[in-house]
């Protein structure tokens, strides 16, 4: 671990008791967050814990929270982003925000070009960029496109960016999810680099093998409040998972002791390949096997690659995906989403909005998509078979709407994960893929939800359920695998399962890697 | 009270119907001396707005699934350029002569739905560049003239031919004379669109492409197919239209149609199909027809240059696209 900053310097940024609701939700309570110069400060916590708000407030995303912000010493009060950039805090986001169709040297300019007489100066911008591009250690041609780039040096242009509008802050958010290890490696230079010329380096991450490597200062956050923040050789593994899980005893539902049927869904080096040239596999080679009636329980944190293994076993990946998978011991491959429904394989994608409904359409509408070619043998519809299929699934899942007519875009969260799971329903699946089912859904729609997915398992599904709310991962699985990074690197079944040693998986650690017979 | 006026006026159809209610007013207001209240005219109106119908049904579809053919006017122009070429210069009896050209239709459709859902170019790309290429195809094969019942000698001079007995079938009246078959047609072409969109399969995966694509494909819906089918569909009708365009005006026009799409989108998006996709319907775009047809006739009979005629559509089809977006 990296020597912690022993002289206290005057913090660069300083927020105290920060809070934030959304409506009736409140993610954010009472945090403490201190920036200092020339220090890697990581921010940690699982999925859901803050993190992300708590930079976008620090960012200006948003201007509506308690608490106070300093920064150089001086309180500032809720101001926009450009405000937050000109005192000097920049955030780099996952999704990188240059404009890929534009010059290298443009986008560092974007918004504050350097003008000759009225005119944008092209040349003394180039002269420019370049220079702060080679005080980073990179040499490129800054006329040409940023998306000719790959996303490794795209980042470093973003960093650019920042440097060269005097941020004296800069948040990384997950910046290595999408880069090689020679590049990780070439990032972590570049971030010595920030260090020395004093930069405060905030650096979000799940990988413990990054925080072990860069670490100075350690924060972490738990269901919106503040844990606890210490210099990184005061906070061993052990101790930041710790932090990380806490102690919750919040009993979801009482775990059931099932019987299960034969295995059902089997995966042998299951990959899938990165789209475009490139040998990157985004699901590494995994094996795994759910028997009927069970549930397992994926545990992986983002960029693990979980969504991309169901998305895959689902057929939406199409030629892409490569290895074997067999149902109830048939050798299957998909290349469609359609192949797959047809032989009883369901899946709920992660986002309801952009990817599980229509939300311009009826409900009714959205519960019979799946199903179509079954409701409506020969091409023609029957709508009153559809309206009766609609208010069998409304009354089964208890969907509280005044009319099935109404657009899926003006149902609750809750709903409108209810008329999603009801049109999987609907095709009478025998695997059902979820992903983060509860996400953003109120505590009752949630129970309701738990209720119908072990009442399904126990009529003999094969379930695969990822999820990051710990309690949920812990209550309804049978049995847990962890990916990191693409691949499986840890298999737990009863009394085995602990929230510590699943998150200590997910997150990379060493010698946390097990897998039983 | 107001949730109840609130929710009635953003309804798609109370809009149109007050836009078609507007037009009606403005002709009973500029009635031409009562020329408004004569039966010729309303059935002069609806023939002429027929052949425009008929391409807003095609175009429906196609917005629906999150499309735009903006070819329509030129393969319209193809069809009836073939069409006639077929039957009055070659005399093919119309069994024949109908088939084919319906054929040619479904086939440039077939292209720019393949080029717009299998190659993934932009809609609005392919079916501009099926609009210059169906247009110049339509020249090429008239060699620049008309077809019309004086076909050209070799030795110059002009052999006069009886107009072909389907022609004066497809522009004659029925029920009492009362009712073009132009608008039997419309009709029917009406009853058929709304049938796939509402009744069928095809119509749910439509609504859905254009709502969600992403969403569509996985639900799996075959989205590349469909969308060829809307494409294809389309270009069936605008064949129908082109065959009609030719009766009415007895001949085979290649600069027929021109703008004849901007007109058949105009008539959608009037009838609250929105441009985005995943909103619409037939039933709207038949109200919509209804309304242009009504404004266009208004209009020339009161006696308004075409030029102030084309100046008010565009400023009623920006007003009923703000009208739908701020209903939402």
């Amino acid at each position: 671990m990296t020597q912690p900053q022993a002289a206290p310097v005057s913090p660069a940024v300083r927020m105290r008791g920060i809070a934030k609701s959304f409506g009736r939700v409140q993610v954010l309570r009472d945090v403490d967050f201190e920036i200092a110069p020339g220090e890697v400060h990581i921010l940690a916590g699982e999925n859901g814990a803050g993190k992300s708000t708590l930079i976008k407030i620090l960012a200006g995303a948003y201007q509506d929270y308690e608490g106070s912000i300093e920064i150089q010493g001086r309180e500032v009060p809720p101001s926009s982003p450009r405000e937050r950039a000109s005192l000097g805090v920049a955030v780099i986001y996952q999704e990188l925000s240059l404009a890929p169709n534009m010059s290298v040297a443009d986008n560092l300019f974007l918004g504050n070009p350097m003008e000759r007489r009225g005119f944008v100066d092209d040349a003394a911008q180039r002269r420019r960029a370049t220079a702060c591009l080679a005080q980073l250690g990179l040499d490129i041609d800054v006329r040409k496109r940023v998306e000719d780039f790959p996303v490794a040096t795209q980042q470093i242009i973003e960093i650019a960016r920042a440097i060269s509008q005097d941020a004296r802050v800069i948040v990384m958010d997950e910046p290595t999810s999408a880069l090689s290890i020679p590049e990780v490696e070439q990032l972590f230079a570049l971030i010595a680099r920030l260090k020395i010329q004093g930069c405060g380096i905030v650096y979000i991450t799940h990988k413990m093998e990054e925080i072990g490597r860069i670490a100075d200062r350690i924060t972490v956050l738990r269901d919106g409040e503040f844990v606890g923040s210490a210099p990184a050789s005061e906070l061993p593994t052990a101790k930041l998972i710790e932090w990380m899980v806490g102690r919750k005893t919040e009993t979801v539902v009482a775990r059931r002791s099932a019987s299960f049927g034969p295995e059902y869904l089997r995966l042998e080096g299951f990959s899938v390949r990165q789209r475009g040239a490139g040998a990157n596999r985004i699901v590494d080679s995994v094996s795994l096997s759910v028997r009927a009636g069970e549930i397992l329980g994926i545990a992986g944190l983002r960029g693990s690659g979980a969504t991309e293994l169901l998305l895959g076993v689902f057929g939406a990946y199409g030629e892409l995906a490569q290895g074997r998978m067999f149902l109830d011991k048939e050798p299957v491959r998909f290349k469609t989403p359609g192949e797959a429904i047809r032989h009883g394989v369901a899946m709920i994608t992660n986002d309801r909005k952009a990817t599980g409904l229509v939300l311009s359409s009826s409900i009714i509408a959205n519960m019979t998509l799946a199903d179509l070619p079954r409701l409506s043998k020969g091409g023609w519809r029957s709508p009153a078979k559809e309206k009766a299929a609609a208010s069998r699934l409304a009354a089964a899942l208890r969907l509280r709407a005044s009319s099935l007519g109404l657009e899926a875009g003006q149902l609750s969260g809750g709903n409108q994960q209810k008329v999603v799971l009801a049109k999987w329903i609907q095709t009478e699946p025998r695997v059902l893929l979820l992903d983060e089912p509860t996400r953003g859904i109120d505590i009752g729609a949630k129970q309701e939800i738990y209720r119908l997915m072990q009442e399904w398992a126990a009529n003999g599904m094969a379930i695969v359920l990822i999820t990051t709310e710990m309690p949920e991962l812990l209550a309804l699985s049978d049995r847990i695998v962890a990916m990191h990074r693409s691949r499986v690197v840890a298999e737990f079944s009863g009394p085995e399962m602990s929230a510590h040693a699943i998150l200590e998986a997910a997150m990379g650690t060493e010698g946390a890697q097990r897998r039983t017979a | 009270m107001t949730e109840i006026r609130q929710r009635i006026l953003a309804d798609p159809a109370t809009r149109v119907l007050m836009a078609l209610l507007a037009v009606l007013l403005l002709g009973v207001i500029f009635s031409a001396d009562g020329a408004f209240y004569r039966l010729a005219t309303h059935r002069d109106a609806l023939r002429q707005a027929s052949v425009y119908g008929i391409l807003g049904c095609g175009m429906t579809l196609v917005i629906v699934t999150g499309g735009i053919d903006l070819a329509v006017g030129s393969v319209l122009a193809l069809v009836s350029v073939v069409f006639s070429l077929m039957s009055i210069w070659w005399g093919w009896p119309a069994i024949v002569a109908v088939p084919i050209s319906l054929a040619v239709g479904a086939a440039c459709g077939a292209v720019s739905g393949s080029l717009t859902a299998y190659f993934r170019i932009q809609p609005f790309i392919a079916t501009l560049a099926m609009m210059v290429f169906a247009r110049g195809m339509a020249k090429a094969v008239t060699g620049g003239a008309k077809i019309s019942p004086a076909v050209p000698q070799p030795d110059g001079s002009y052999q006069y031919v009886d107009v072909p007995a389907i022609f004066r079938a497809i522009d004659s009246r029925t029920l009492f004379d009362n009712l073009s078959i132009v608008t039997v047609i419309f009709l029917l072409c009406g009853a058929l669109s709304w049938a796939l969109l509402s009744r069928h399969r095809w119509g749910r995966q439509a609504y859905a492409i254009g709502g969600n694509e992403e969403a569509a494909r996985l639900s799996g819906v075959p989205v590349v197919r469909a969308k060829m089918l809307a494409y294809v569909i389309c270009g069936f009708l605008t064949a129908v239209a082109g065959i009609c365009q030719a009766a009415q005006e007895q001949q085979g026009d290649p600069e027929a149609g021109a703008g004849y799409e901007l007109t058949a989108i105009a008539i959608a998006v009037i009838g609250g199909t929105s441009l985005m996709g995943g909103r619409g319907g037939i039933g709207l775009t038949l109200i919509g027809t209804l309304t242009i047809g009504y404004l266009d006739k208004i209009l020339s009979i009161n006696a308004v240059p075409e030029a102030g005629r084309l100046m008010l559509t565009g400023v009623i089809v920006v007003a009923a696209v703000l009208g739908q977006s701020r209903g939402r």
